[in-house]
């Protein structure tokens, strides 16, 4: 099974200077309830996005028209902490959102994001306020998977690392599911030792009474 | 397979390097989970996703399902009074049905929250790896088991499977050092961990929490403090097992039984950290000048002695804290420099995978005595399981509640999660015993101050925040 692959990306860059931007911060549960995840875009980040009455907040940098549309996130430290939602993921990439740029993740964000063919970045926090400062109307950025580098507006580069075998799926657009496939000899032998050697962790059969 | 291992092994590091079941590159494996909970909300759609990708559950034996997050509390209710949660209640029942795995439905022994029905009845054991698409899930961790939430991908990935491709985390050591004073609990500790280390300090990490305040905290209290790692920004907390582990798991319904319970014991017993065994990070916590801890913002690691005055954004050690603080503050409707004591609570929510176990509801119900609630407070009891609840009617605690004026409810996520129905509305200040005080996590522009059982209990019956040592 195959996702979105991920190789490079141009476009402008938003920033979303706030730490700690949680997963119920980027979608609320009800959204997921009601919603499938192709129709999720208009409801990221709701709270920050829409006033009391529904109408927009001019002030927040994604209503603002240089970056509506931004496929790039700079963000802080501890993005996408919290709730497990993969619906989190899903909603940046309804809106366009293809790359986060930020100085530490959520990890159960950071893995969901892997699965869907965004593609998050950590920074330290000197590089991270340098490519802030670029965050510039119709100023487009250049990310590039394969050399793992951002090349701002001006030019000026900026390496990244992403881990070898997260990057290799996301450049063939793979996901856990089909690699795993291949190794599920490998799973059943390691069952069958594992029922011999733990055998209370195989005995699920509970008391009569349930 | 043939490992040589030489040098001294952290407790998670033995636990994780016993369930790969092949390396793969670079720090990575493919590890086994032993153990998968679902429940209405991800279990439902990550069964439907397997469906579509013409998959079945490879092992349904492993893989247990109740209803909890998008569930009506309400007394008489079914799955379908809430209507939003209507389609994922039935579609895990029938989807489970199909796959032959274990349904825990309501009003049976069994359901309730996943992080509560999963220890209770011993789905959960020291030395295992189990999962649920819930962050909370690190809760688990209390039993010695490396237990964390993942995604909607990741939950496909191990029914298909019963593995995941992982990362192997660094692992942090938290000491707390010293014991409580009175009116002091677990949940006190946690946040005022989260306080002093930040909401980040455990991103990337499997936190092990140690100490003479640990060891003397019974196994509820410390599902209390594992709870809370994920919002220490750890995917994973846990405790080494001990006797009070091996004996809480005497008598567990999916538990070993006699001989086979003297096997898994022995092993249980054997899962410690070796001497000399490194953590990549230490922190140290000092519990003797812990107050009860209550939040005042948007994130846990707005935390503070709940006879504290509110932080001022000037007093922030960087620009962004400032900022952040003065947006938590806005939006908490906080002025700084008051004390936090004294300000008007209109709900108050006992209940949430931190706080709704048997032991946190004797204690509120012990410190409620015959006192009742303020008058404008709405407050709530919502049960962690079918079988609290039931235990908690047994010994009359919900008849205190109830002469109190608190509402007795059924159990399930409710006020903590808000995927239900029940929220609280625009404005409204909470004190609840749950895990999050996100912008608009208990609904839209509500305000949550996280707390402790007992200080929810204060702030019920005063009307106010309240020094729960006072009751």
């Amino acid at each position: 099974m195959s996702m979105q692959a991920f190789t490079q990306l141009r476009g402008v860059a938003a920033s979303l200077l706030i730490d700690n931007v949680d997963t119920d911060l980027i979608i609320r549960i009800e959204r997921l309830t009601s919603l499938g995840r192709e129709a999720l875009g208009p409801w990221a980040f709701e709270s920050l996005r829409y006033r009391p009455d529904g109408s927009e907040d001019p002030g927040f940098v994604l209503n603002q028209a240089p970056w509506r549309a931004a496929p790039i996130l700079v963000a802080g430290r501890n993005f996408g902490c919290g709730s497990s939602r993969e619906g989190a993921v899903w909603a940046l990439k309804a809106r366009g959102v293809r790359c986060v740029i930020a100085e530490s993740f959520g990890d159960i964000f950071h893995a969901n994001c892997f699965q869907n063919g965004v593609l998050p970045i950590r920074l330290s926090a000197a590089e991270l306020t340098q490519a802030r400062s670029r965050c510039l109307p119709d100023a487009a950025w250049h990310v590039d998977l394969q050399a793992q580098q951002i090349v701002l507006p001006d030019g000026e580069r900026l390496a990244f690392k992403v881990d070898p075998l997260r990057r290799a799926a996301l450049l063939e657009g793979l996901d856990d599911i089909s690699s795993t496939h291949k190794l599920l000899d490998v799973i059943t032998a390691w069952q069958a030792n594992d029922r011999a050697t733990r055998p209370w962790v195989w005995r699920t059969q509970p008391d009569p009474e349930f | 397979m043939a490992n040589l291992v030489t040098h001294p092994r952290t407790l998670f590091d033995k636990i994780w390097d016993a369930h790969v079941v092949q390396p793969l590159a670079d720090g990575w494996d493919l590890l086994h989970i032993d153990r998968h909970l679902l429940h209405d909300l991800s279990g439902t759609a990550g069964l439907r996703e397997l469906a579509e990708r013409g998959l079945a559950v490879r092992n349904p034996e492993l893989t247990f399902a109740t209803p909890d997050h998008a569930v009506s509390s309400a007394p008489g209710r079914t799955g379908e009074t809430f209507p939003g949660g209507a389609h994922l209640y039935r579609g895990l029942k029938e989807l489970t049905r199909g796959s032959g795995i274990r349904l825990f439905d309501l009003g049976e022994p069994g359901q309730g929250i996943v992080h509560v029905m999963g220890p209770e009845l011993g789905l959960v054991q020291p030395g295992m790896t189990l999962i649920c698409g819930d962050s909370h899930t690190c809760t688990h961790g209390a039993l010695g088991a490396i237990a964390f939430g993942v995604g909607s991908s990741e939950l496909t990935h191990a029914l298909a499977s019963q593995t995941l491709v992982l990362r192997r985390p660094s692992t942090l050591r938290v000491w707390f050092d010293g014991m409580p004073g009175p009116g002091v609990e677990a949940k006190d500790l946690a946040l005022a961990m989260i306080g002093q280390l930040g909401a980040s300090a455990g991103n990337g990490h499997a936190v092990e929490y140690v100490g003479d305040a640990v060891s003397a905290m019974d196994i509820e209290q410390r599902m209390t403090l594992c709870n809370l790692s994920i919002e220490l920004g750890a995917r994973i907390g846990l405790v080494a097992p001990d006797d009070k582990t091996v004996a809480y798991l005497r008598d567990k319904p999916f538990g070993p039984k006699e001989e086979a319970f003297a096997q898994a014991a022995a092993h249980w017993q054997s899962l410690l950290g070796d001497p000399g065994a490194r953590h990549a990070q230490e922190a140290r916590v000092d519990v003797s000048v812990i107050a009860p801890t209550l939040t005042w913002g948007i994130s846990p690691e707005h935390a503070m002695a709940v006879d504290g005055r509110v932080p001022h954004p000037a007093d922030a050690a960087h620009t962004a804290q400032r900022q952040a603080w003065q947006s938590a503050l806005d939006y908490m409707d906080l002025t700084p420099g008051l004390p936090l004591e004294g300000t008007r609570v209109d709900r108050v929510f006992i209940g949430s995978c931190t706080n709704s176990r048997l032991s946190d509801l004797r204690h509120a119900a012990r410190l409620i005595g015959k006192r009742r609630v303020a008058s404008h407070v709405r407050a709530w009891v919502v049960p962690g399981s079918e079988n609290v609840k039931r235990a908690a009617q047994a010994e009359g605690l919900d008849q205190i509640f109830r002469a109190a004026g608190f509402e007795w409810r059924e159990p399930g996520c409710s006020m903590c999660v808000a995927a239900n129905g029940e929220q609280a509305a625009p404005g409204e200040r909470v004190v609840s015993t749950s895990n999050r005080n996100f912008i608009g996590r208990q609904g839209p522009g509500v305000r949550t101050h996280l707390a402790s059982p007992a200080s929810a209990v204060a702030a019920a019956l005063t009307g106010v925040i309240s020094d729960p040592r006072n009751l």
